[in-house]
């Protein structure tokens, strides 16, 4: 792509991005009371985009771990792409959680004095863990850079770095695991809030595993689909068919699984869980515009039928077909988000609450096209001129 | 000072309390919050003590409201906001049972609040600032607290120190019973707050939280809150544990 092309299409995520770099400044000056959260929304649309970009970045863990410790040396065409989405991801997540605080400078507090029983002290270790290893992760590739190759150092450094991927595949596999699932955490522990409260395995709310299943779910998902974004936009074909089939035949089964689980946990808890509260789990469902039909466009249409589109159509169906599914299989991860951080505040506890909504406010929705800004324009750089994918110049000349 | 253990806790007798607010403003006093900026709304001011209104569902003449004043309920068995903060900014003096807040240590996270299902908590989402002059009345025996951290009801907690104080200035290792009373107990002019030590068991307050009308907010959720309310009446007796959605006179479509 000329050099002009790329600049004017950067231009319009770079004012989204400097729109929110002012709203973030706002934020960090004035207070929290630029935004529209309240005592009783104390979570609000950043958490769910937080709990959401943690999810749809799990790609990078869950095709690491297929890679390195699986051996699935097919998904090797992905694995850097996944890295630097997973990289956007975290790094985005961190720094919106870094406004969403109230005392960002107290951040390190909770390495100062951490307690051990909270989820989000299990969540913010891991995370920053996490991200680390994926810096290092994306050291290589940066590293790979023909202009960069010509020094003698980096190109040492870069084979230096190569040889202990498998290592940190493993640890990034098992840090991504606990903090996945130490975000599911976050809301099942909430005795509190019936309606997010789970039952579990010693310490951990049935949330904890259904957070990980989901993100591995969302993940391959999200690779299949910014693959076949980027390659239509960059009219390039980056991957070959059999990558597309492989990644859509995991971006279905998984779903499948998760789809079934989240059934059985949704019954049980519907049917034990809340009644032994004294309450009655479909009143939750009452309140609009969160009714029933939540529920069902989660698990039916969000998750069956994508997952079921992916499995059996994955050598069959067009692509256009597998992408939508895969859209669809990311949209019930971000649906069980925005319901576990938002449903979950809106319903009333006590029998004199009130049920309540909550609008964001444009600082909120700014900070958080940022993020999507900032991982567009991280991510456009990469393509351009890093190798993202190993097999597109084989492809390209074909 | 006091050697025994004790677990403070209170009684509210919501028959007697008519909503007045008193218990509010004085808290507010005792405690220096500062009043909210214009464009502060009631889900986003600061009330450590709150009252919420409640009725029947009846039609006049049948009608019957009752007001039930909520503050930090002092929760005795895994506070959630105590397990859930990620830098022990909540802690439990096992001394008096009370459940504080720890402004200074708080990285304004506000997971605490989103688990504490009586929404006892409150962010402080602008600097605390006062009209001119008024900040002369504020109390010394208590820290202002800075944007960006949560706070709670801690059972004017200055004030246990000041009676312990004053008992180790008389030579007495234990402070007496009715020296340390919260700022909004010794305000209801209706006497609707009794407050002590629920261990005590010769202390009206334990009186009172055993008996048959005295209940808790959502006993079921088994955290044990040390603040107890009393009622005569079964359907204001029958508000603590009640589906939010089946609530008399309120349905999820009319709310």
């Amino acid at each position: 792509m000329p050099f002009g092309k790329f600049v004017s299409l950067m231009i319009p995520w770079t004012i989204l991005l400097l729109i929110g770099m002012y709203a973030i400044f706002l934020c960090l000056t004035k207070g929290l009371n630029q935004t529209n959260m309240d005592n009783r929304f104390a979570f609000g649309v950043w958490i769910f985009l937080d709990l959401s970009v943690i999810a749809l970045g799990a790609g990078a863990f869950f095709t690491g771990f297929l890679v390195y410790i699986m051996k699935r040396d097919e998904l090797r065409a992905v694995i850097n792409s996944a890295v630097v989405l997973g990289f956007i991801c975290y790094s985005g997540a961190i720094l919106i959680l870094m406004v969403d605080v109230g005392q960002p400078l107290r951040a390190w507090f909770t390495f100062w004095h951490p307690n051990i029983h909270s989820m989000l002290t299990e969540v913010t270790f891991c995370i920053t863990c996490y991200l680390a290893v994926l810096s290092v992760e994306y050291a290589p590739l940066v590293l790979k850079n023909k202009k960069l190759k010509e020094i003698p150092a980096f190109l040492a450094m870069e084979y230096e770095l190569h040889r202990i991927m498998p290592v940190l595949a493993g640890v990034g596999t098992f840090l991504s695991f606990f903090h996945q699932g130490s975000l599911g955490g976050l809301f099942g522990v909430l005795q509190a809030h019936p309606f997010a409260f789970r039952e579990g395995l010693a310490i951990w709310p049935t949330t904890f595993f259904l957070f990980i299943i989901s993100a591995a779910a969302a993940g391959p998902s999200f690779i299949l689909l910014t693959t076949w974004i980027v390659s239509r936009i960059s009219r390039k074909r980056l991957v070959s068919e059999s990558v597309y089939t492989l990644l859509a035949r995991i971006s279905g089964s998984i779903p499948l699984v998760y789809v079934l689980l989240k059934s059985i946990d949704t019954f049980t808890w519907l049917n034990r869980t809340v009644p032994q509260m004294g309450l009655s789990g479909m009143s939750f469902f009452l309140w609009a515009p969160f009714n029933i039909w939540i529920l069902f466009v989660e698990i039916i249409v969000f998750g069956l039928i994508p997952s079921l589109l992916l499995i059996f159509g994955g050598g069959r169906l067009r692509a256009g077909w597998l992408v939508a599914s895969a859209a669809l299989v990311c949209c019930g991860i971000l649906l069980n988000r925005f319901v576990m951080t938002i449903q979950t505040l809106s319903l009333p506890t006590m029998a004199f609450d009130r049920f309540m909504l909550y609008t964001p406010s444009w600082q909120e929705i700014s900070a958080f096209l940022f993020v999507v800004a900032y991982g567009v324009i991280i991510y456009s750089l990469s393509f351009r001129y890093l190798r993202l994918f190993p097999q597109e110049t084989e492809l390209d000349r074909n | 000072m006091s050697a025994k253990r004790a677990k403070y806790g209170m009684v509210i007798d919501v028959d007697r309390c008519t909503g007045c607010g008193a218990c509010m403003i004085a808290c507010a006093a005792e405690n220096n919050v500062p009043p909210g900026p214009a464009d502060s709304t009631d889900r986003t001011g600061i009330t450590l003590m709150r009252i919420y209104r409640a009725d029947n569902g009846k039609d006049f003449p049948e009608n019957e409201s009752v007001f039930f004043p909520v503050s930090c309920q002092q929760c005795d068995h895994h506070p959630p906001c105590v397990s859930v903060c990620p830098q022990n900014a909540v802690e439990v003096d096992a001394a008096t049972g009370i459940v504080a807040q720890i402004p200074v240590r708080c990285l304004g996270c506000r997971y605490c609040m989103a688990a504490c299902p009586y929404h006892a908590r409150y962010f402080n989402w602008w600097d605390p600032v006062w009209p001119e002059g008024m900040e002369r009345e504020l109390n010394p025996d208590v820290s202002l607290r800075m944007r960006g951290v949560v706070e709670k009801c801690n059972l004017c907690f200055h004030r246990l120190q000041t009676a312990r104080e004053k008992a180790a200035a008389e030579g007495r290792a234990e402070i007496i019973a009715g020296e340390y009373v919260p700022a909004c107990v010794e305000a209801c002019p209706a006497a609707a707050i009794t407050f002590g030590d629920l261990l005590d068991e010769e202390s009206e307050v334990h009186r009172l939280s055993q008996r048959g009308e005295s209940f808790r907010l959502l006993e079921r959720l088994g955290t044990g809150p040390k603040v107890y309310y009393t009622s005569e009446r079964e359907w204001v007796r029958a508000l603590a544990e009640k589906d939010p959605a089946s609530t008399p006179g309120r349905t999820a479509a009319t709310d």
